[in-house]
This record gives structure tokens, sequence and C-alpha cells, in this order.
């Protein structure tokens, strides 16, 4: 069916296609097949590491080479988007969590869970099935990037604020509820602290049966678990959560 | 009131007193011994008027369709000649004087009540049975019959030898109803009715078409309720019963049903010359085999049973010769003194505290602690071994004679061969019950040795009823054999010289034989010390009874003989004793034969459940609940592993609806 | 330019995030492959963008407008992912996945709870200093 249907919008430019050479590239494209080279091989790393800053590192790497491979398809302002946003906050936001949550530096021999080689014959499938589509559906279709770029930041502007005005005040709303919901979760409650490990032991209730030399531990933590899947809601409905 | 009315009345008073006994039995224990005497009482009153009323003509008959039940109807029926005015009378008059004998008899026993009502129940299932016209409501008494033997039988059921008995009891009449009943629907159809009236109409125009299938068919029924050969087992085992029980039912009345049910049918059975034989064959080995066991068995009782089996024994032969009359004749003497015998036994029980006769023979004075029981008894011993003028005499003497009759005069539908049959194993069979009656007589009343525990006085009620019962053995035969042909088919009763002389003849010879052998073996008597007696003597009898029979077979090492060297009946049958006393051993070759391999087919049923059927059951959830632990495997918790499957599964059916869109 | 390029370039850096999703124990890491299965659908809309705006003369640049909502929620994204695997942390002392099995069958008798006891009773301190940090 998808075949079908990009098969058929891309009849279009089929026969405009045809001035092309299919192996002859140009130099976007060259550029775009080292960038993207570039930008997968970081990609692979990331998920391959031993070492978690790496991965994290390595991410920027991939991140940014998205933002060039934005840039030759000439969505420039996009392109900086992705850097400003993800290369300057997102990667530094996880590296934050890295060290919150007592990473190892340095090689952790157990980064990767058992189930890796059902994830790599997942993902390797997934990889084949993809590619076998879009391979086969796009092999004949070609964009034209010269001339005015579609994604100036003008022109994006002119969209943005012309056709997605309501989607874009919307997406604030969103943004403000994570943000609330952020603070939320990682802020330590004061009752939550103050209030005895006894009374909060049925949060902890699906363990009923554990040795007393845990016991005090998981209390604790377990005043911050039940806080955990309420948080979401505002702290009002906290207390009423546990 | 007209007759009819009474006639119904006979039946359903006893059963009246048997619901209302059951119903009041625990609440008003009070009115337990009058609602069990009473009703008989008046039942016997009315079934005498109705006897009188009917006078031996025409038949009472009258019938009450109370719904339409298909091709063949079901009626209500009665059907009164002389033979069920008489038989009735009989029953009632056994059934009150057992019921007044039972007032004393259990008069500490808890279970006096139900025991009271299943007496009269039975009493009422008898008469049923005596006055129905329709063969579908006889069966209804007939099998009700069955079923109060049963409970009456096991009534003891603290011994195991009681609850063995009833079971037997049960299953061995059962094994004659099966046939019995087939033999009904087959005869019905050939008849069209189930009125016993109809049924002698088509025979009597020749519309049967299968007598002979019929008429054998009827007869393993007939076996089975009157304990003929082959079916006979049962009987001496319900000796487990109460005494009283064993008189009106497993004596008097109920194993008569089979006889006055062939006398009722005669026609029927005289239709099939080839049934007639049967019958002879089944009368004679009855007769005399149950003779010969007699004379082998220690307990009381199962001499007696053996004897009830003997005299049924000659009933069958009159009606295997073709005469009613004579059969009838001879229930009728035969129930009066086998009751008495039996009611005196229950007292004798009582007074020695054992059912043993070896351990009686050592006991002395026995026949001054009871001499109405004594005297009762001596008259109904000699009118069982037939010696004139007693009643026993008579009715034998007619079955004798109609032997003879149709032994040596030709008949159209008596074949020969079955007369003499009869003729032969009823002298043959006078002779030994004359010695096992000497011998009963002798070891039980003649006994030497330290006296026997006393007792106390026996209830003034059971040595009322001896007394009682004593008249008609004594005197019914005289009296009643020129009357009786009247009620009857009009066929002569009168003794013939010839028998006569001959049965009362080999019958003396017989207990002068006996006497002979008595006073050649007493003298052992001395030298082998046996015998044990009841631990309670302060008891009621029945509890006396109960406890001898428990005791019977660890103290003599089976339940019915004994290892007596003083024994005359030891030295009388020789070789024979062995398995006289044993019955034969048919207990044997039916437990080889049937007991054994339906015991096997039991446990190879048990097996099949057990292995074969409970192993796919235990399979079928076994398969399920391996299943689930292989899913519950599955259910790791880990998110990532969820995920995965998730997207394999994604991964999968992508590619198909792909590899389906593009048609490859 | 060829679109198969960016489309094929799309594909696999997905492919190459599920992987991490999937292989990865640690939250903080499962986060990244996140980004990058984003980032890859991100490239996509980009690419088709142009490549309609270019062939469908499509002014609306819906693909481009897209990307930059995408951007934004996977911000949000994830600053409420941190902030959960930071309250995970909080509450059980690690941040590994293939821990976190309270839904497991039979959790109460193998569940994270049992599992051994040595890395939990290292814990403790560990979590304590989490909270205090955060």
């Amino acid at each position: 069916m998808t075949l079908a249907a990009t098969a058929a919008t891309a009849t279009a430019p089929l026969a405009a296609a045809h001035t092309h050479g299919f192996l002859s590239p140009t130099g976007v494209e060259i550029s775009f097949l080292l960038v993207g080279l570039v930008t997968f091989g970081a990609a692979l790393v990331t998920v391959a590491t031993k070492q978690l800053v790496h991965a994290a590192l390595w991410l920027v790497v991939a991140l940014g080479g998205i933002a060039v491979e934005y840039l030759l398809l000439t969505a420039e302002f996009i392109a900086w988007v992705q850097v400003l946003i993800y290369v300057g906050s997102v990667v530094v936001l996880l590296l934050f969590g890295l060290m919150l949550t007592k990473a190892p530096i340095g090689r952790s021999p157990d980064a990767d869970s058992g189930n890796r080689w059902a994830a790599l014959t997942v993902a390797v499938a997934a990889a084949a099935a993809l590619v076998w589509v879009v391979v086969d559906a796009f092999r004949a279709t070609w964009t034209d990037l010269d001339g005015p770029a579609a994604g100036s930041t003008a022109v994006t502007g002119a969209s943005l604020f012309q056709n997605w005005v309501l989607p874009f005040e919307a997406l604030s709303v969103l943004l403000l509820a994570a943000l609330v919901g952020a603070i939320v979760l990682s802020r330590k409650s004061k009752a939550e602290s103050s209030s005895p490990p006894v009374n909060s032991r049925p949060a902890t209730g699906s363990s009923p049966s554990v040795p007393d030399s845990r016991n005090h531990t998981i209390g604790r933590k377990g005043a911050v678990e039940g806080n955990g899947p309420a948080a979401p809601n505002n702290p009002t409905e906290q207390e009423g959560a546990r | 009131m007209t007759t009819t009315t009474l006639a119904v009345l006979v039946p359903l008073l006893p059963f009246l007193g048997a619901a209302a006994g059951l119903l009041l039995g625990r609440t008003a224990p009070g009115f337990v011994r009058p609602l069990a005497v009473l009703p008989t009482l008046a039942a016997l009153a009315l079934a005498a008027i109705v006897a009188v009323r009917q006078g031996g003509h025409a038949s009472i008959d009258s019938a009450a369709e109370l719904t339409p039940t298909g091709s063949v109807p079901i009626e209500l029926a009665l059907h009164i000649d002389g033979f069920a005015a008489l038989v009735a009378v009989l029953v009632c008059f056994v059934a009150t004087c057992v019921q007044i004998y039972s007032t004393g008899y259990l008069r500490d026993d808890p279970r006096y009540p139900s025991y009271a009502a299943l007496v009269s129940l039975f009493t009422s299932a008898m008469l049923l049975v005596v006055y129905s016209g329709d063969l579908i409501v006889l069966l209804v008494g007939w099998e009700v019959m069955g079923i109060c033997s049963y409970f009456l039988v096991g009534h003891y059921w603290e011994t195991p030898e009681a609850r063995a008995a009833s079971m037997k009891a049960f299953l061995v009449t059962k094994l004659g109803d099966v046939p019995f009943l087939i033999g009904l629907f087959a005869l019905a159809t050939d008849a069209g009715s189930f009125r016993i009236t109809k049924v002698l109409d088509t025979v009597a125009s020749g519309g049967l078409h299968h007598p002979t299938l019929i008429a054998l068919l009827l007869l393993a029924g007939v076996a089975g309720k009157s304990a003929q050969f082959p079916l006979h087992t049962w009987l001496p085992d319900a000796m487990a019963g109460p005494t009283p029980v064993s008189a009106l039912i497993h004596a008097a009345t109920m194993v008569a049903a089979g006889v006055y049910f062939v006398a009722r049918l005669l026609p029927v059975f005289e239709a099939s010359s080839a049934a007639m034989v049967v019958l002879a064959v089944m009368a004679a080995v009855t007769m005399a085999g149950s003779g010969l066991a007699a004379l082998a068995q220690d307990d009381i009782k199962r001499v007696l049973a053996y004897s009830t089996i003997g005299q049924l024994g000659y009933m069958t032969g009159a009606l295997a010769v073709g005469d009613r009359g004579a059969a009838v004749f001879h229930l009728l003497s035969h129930g009066a003194f086998k009751a008495l015998l039996f009611l005196a036994a229950g007292v004798i029980i009582h007074a020695s505290g054992t059912n043993s006769l070896a351990a009686m023979s050592r006991m002395g004075n026995l026949r001054a602690r009871v001499p109405d029981a004594f005297w009762t008894m001596t008259v109904a011993l000699l009118a069982l071994a037939a010696i004139p003028p007693f009643s026993g005499f008579f009715s034998k003497e007619s079955v004798l004679g109609a032997a003879e009759h149709a032994a040596t005069e030709h008949t159209s539908h008596i074949p020969g061969a079955a007369g003499w049959i009869v003729l032969v194993a009823g002298v043959l069979t006078a002779l030994l019950t004359a010695a096992y009656a000497t011998r009963l007589w002798l070891l039980a009343f003649h006994g030497k040795g330290v006296e026997a525990p006393d007792h106390g006085r026996q209830p003034v009620v059971m040595n009322a009823v001896l007394w009682v019962l004593a008249v008609p053995s004594l005197a019914l035969g005289g009296l009643a054999y020129r009357v009786l042909p009247d009620w009857f088919d009009g066929r002569d009763l009168t003794p013939t010289l010839t028998t006569s002389v001959l049965g009362t003849g080999v019958a003396l010879v017989g207990g002068i034989v006996t006497y002979g052998a008595w006073r050649h073996t007493t003298a052992l008597a001395a030298r082998a010390p046996m015998g044990a007696v009841a631990a309670h003597p302060e008891g009621d009898a029945g509890l006396v009874e109960a406890e001898a029979i428990a005791s019977h077979t660890p103290a003599y090492g089976d339940v019915a003989s004994a290892a007596d060297p003083a024994d005359p009946g030891r030295l009388l049958l020789g070789p024979l004793h062995r398995h006289a006393a044993t019955g034969f051993h048919l207990d044997a070759v039916y437990g080889a034969l049937f007991v054994r391999p339906v015991l096997a087919a039991a446990s190879l049923v048990r097996f099949l459940d057990r292995e074969v059927v409970d192993t796919y059951v235990q399979g079928a959830g076994t398969l399920p609940r391996l299943l689930g632990a292989a899913v519950r495997r599955a259910q790791t918790g880990n998110l990532q592993t969820y995920v995965s499957a998730l997207l394999a599964g994604t991964v999968v059916l992508t590619v198909a609806v792909l590899l389906v869109a593009t048609g490859a | 330019m060829h679109l198969v390029y960016p489309a094929v370039l799309a594909a696999l850096l997905f492919c190459t995030g599920l992987y991490g999703v999937l292989a990865r124990r640690n939250a903080i890491l499962v986060l990244m492959s996140v980004e990058l299965m984003l980032n890859a659908v991100n490239l996509n809309l980009v690419a088709f963008d142009v490549w309609l705006s270019r062939t469908a003369e499509d002014k609306l640049h819906s693909g481009q407008a897209l990307t930059l909502f995408t951007i934004a929620i996977a911000a949000a994204e994830i600053g409420i992912g941190l902030a959960i695997v930071l309250a995970v942390y909080r509450a059980r002392g690690t941040s590994d996945i293939d821990k976190l099995r309270d839904t497991a069958e039979g959790h109460e008798t193998d569940g994270p709870d049992s599992d051994p006891a040595g890395s939990d009773g290292n814990e403790p301190p560990a979590a304590e200093k989490a909270e205090a940090t955060a």
C-alpha cells in the first residue's frame, strides 16, 4: 500500500528523473553521503560504546552531523535549532543526568543488557526492511536543491506564524507542563522526607516481606517511589496518590 | 361393606400401620406396639371375613384402571379365589403372631419401631401379592417384599454376617427377578393384558406363543424368591436376621410367594411340558440337597432354613405334577408349623444363649427351662416329619399322592417323568426330613451336661404365640383335607394308602436311625466339651440372638457347622457331612463363577479409571499448566524484552504486508 | 539530490536508535537512543518537506514545522525522562532498566528486591547522596 502510494506520487517527477544519471552524484550528494557516514558511525558508537560519557559525546557528533545534513538540505533554520537545542541543551541535560545517577566514568562492562542479541536481531531486521522499502519506493526520486532555500529563517518563520500559530502556542503550554512536571519529579517533598517510614510502608506493599536490614532503606526509598508514578499530576494530587 | 372393599382394606391396613409406625416411631414410642399389632390383627379379621364370604365359590374379580398406560393396560385389580383367600388368612395369621411375638422378642431393641413398621409393610406387600389380579401390581408387592426382606435380614447390621446376608439375599433374589420381569412382559405381550384372568383365558384358548420361554423366565424369579435350587443360597444366610423375621418372611410367607405365584398361573406352566420337567428337577434337587444339608448344620436356625427350602421343594414338586391344590395345602400347613418352629427356636436361643446345636447338646435340662417351647416344637417337628395325625402329614401326603398320580397314570399335560422324579425325591426327602427333625429335637432338648445359664422367664406373649400356632400345626391337616378341595380346584387331597404307608414308613425309619446314631454318639459329647453362650443373659431375646450369631464363627470356626464329634448327623452322613455343611459348596462355586469375575472386572475398571482415564484427565490439566509455566517465563518484567518482542512482531507484520501488497 | 540518501540515512539512524533502546542497560543511554530515533524522524521530515516544496509547490512547510515541534517535544521529553530516571534512581538506587522488574510474574520471589544483596547494601549512602545533589 505504502509502496503503491509513494510510487504514485513518484510518477510525476519520473520524467524529470531521466535527466539525472543514476550513478552520477553531484557535489551535494557526495557531501551528504560523507557527513551521513560520519553521523551514522557516531550514532553506532553512541549505542555501542562501553563508556557512558563517551556515548553522550558521540551523540553530540551524531546530532551535529544531522544538523549539517539539514544545512545540506537547505533547511538552515532547523539546522541551527538543532544545534542550539540538541547539541546545546539536550546533551548537557543528559550529561547532568549521567552525573546525577552516579554513572561510572570509564569503561563499564555491563553497559549492555542481556537483551542485546535480540535487540540486534530486531534492529537489523528493521533496518533491512526499512532500507529495502525506502530504496524500492524512492529509487527514481530526485530533489532539486537549486533555487531559493526551502528552509531559510524567513521562509520558516513566515510559515510558522502564518499557518502554524495555534499549534505553536499550544506547544508552549506543553513545554510549560513539562517544565512543571520535571520540577515536581525531581524535587524532594518536605512531607515525604519528614513522614516516618512506617507510614510509607503501604506504598511498598508489593514487597511485604523483606528482611529487616533493608526495611529502613526500602521505606525511605518507598517514599520517593510512591512519588514517582503520581508525580506527573500536580502536587496536591500527590498526597491523594499516596 | 362389600367383599371387595374389605379385600382392599386387607393390604391397606398394614400399609397404613407401617406408614404411621415409621412416622411416629421416634416421636411417640408408646404408639409403636399398638400400631404394629392392631392393623395386622384387623387385617386378619378382614381376611377371614373375605375368606368366609368368598367361601370357595366363584372368584371375586374387580378392576379399576387408574390411567391409560399404552398398549397393555395396567389395572388395580383384585382376583380372589379360594387360594388367595386362604393364603391371605395364613399371611395375616402368621404376621399377627409374629408381631405379637416381636413385642416380647425385641422388647428392648432401640430399632424396634422401624422393625415393626417394616414387618407391617412386608405384610401389606405380601397381601398385595396374594390378592392382586394384575401382574404388574403383583410385581410391586413382590419387589416391596424383597426390599423389606433386605432391611429385616440386616436388622443386626452391627454384625458382618447380617450385612453380608442382607446384601446376598437382595442380590440373589434380584438375579431371579430380572428374568421374572422379562417373563412377565413376554407373558403380557402374548396375552395382551397383565390381568391374571385374561392371561389364564389366553392360555386356555391356546393363545400363548412362547410358553416354554415365558415359563422358564418366570421360573427364575420363582426360584429366587422361593429359594429353590440353584438360587436358594441366600436363605440359610438370611438366618442372620431376627428370628421372628425368619419365621414370617423366610419360612411362612415370602418364600411361599413364588409357589403361590406358580399356583396362580399354573396353566401357563402347564402349557410347556419342558417347564414342568424343569420344575420337577428343580424341586427334586432342592428337596434332597436341602435335606442332606439340614442334617449337617449346627446353627438351629440354619437347620430350619434348609428345612424350609426342602418343604418349598415339596410345594414346587406338587406344582410340577400339576396339583396346585396340594401345593397350596402344603403351603398353608407348612406356614403354620414352620412359623412355630422358628418362633420356638427363638425362645430356645434366648433360653440357652446360643444358636449352636452342639452347645445345646451339652446343656442339661433345657427342656424343663422352656416347657412351652419344648412341647410346641415337638408338635411342629412331628408335623414337619409328616407323622400322622399332624398337619404336615396330610399336606405332604397330598403332594406325594399327586406325584404318584402323575407318575402312574398318564395325564395329558403332565409328563410322567416329572411325576416319578417328584415321587422318588419326595420319599427320599421324607426320610431325610424325619432324620434332621429327630436330630434337632434330640440335640436341642436331650442334652447332657451342665445346666444352661438362667436367662429368666420367657415373655408370656412369646409362649402364648407358640401355643396359638401349635393348634393349626396339630390339627389343620386333619380338619382341612376334606374341606379344602371345595376352595381349591376340587382335586381330592385325601392321603392315598400307598404313599401314606411309604412316607410314614420312611419317616419312621429316618427317625429311628437318627435316634440310634444319637445314642451311639451322645457318649462322645462329654469328652469333647465345646460351646459358647451369649454374654448378656439379661438382655432381650434379640440381643442374645445377635450375639449368638456374631459369636458362632469365632467359636466354632464356621457360620454353619461345628466340629462336633457327638453330632449324629456326622455319623449318618459320613464323608458327605463336610460337603453338606457348606451347602455342597454352591457358594464357593458362585464365588468362583460370579463373584470373583465381578471383583476382577471391578478392579479392572478401577485400574482403568485410576490409571488410564485419570491419566487423560490429569494430562488435560498438566498440559495447560505446562503451557502456563512456559508463558510465565516470558513475563520477566524486563521492559526491553517486551519491546523487543513487540517490535519484532511489528517488523514481521510489516514485511508480511509488504510482501502481500507487492504481490510477492 | 537523490531522495534515497536522506531516507536511507534516516532509516539507519532510526534502527541504530532502536538497537540502543533495546540493548542499553542504563536508562540515560536509552534516552540518548530515543533522541537518535527522534532525529532520524526529523531528518525524514525535513528531507520530504524539501522535496515536496520543490516538486508539489507546497507552501505550507508542514514538514519543517513538524520538525520544530518534534524538537520542542523532544526537549520536553528529555526533561521529563531525566526527571523520572532521577526519581527511580533515588527510589531504587539504580537506573538500570533490567532491574526494574516490578511487573514480572512471581515478582515477590525473584523481583528486583531479591537481587544480589550486595548491590542493595551499597546503595543507601549513594541514594542519600543522590538525594542531596537533587
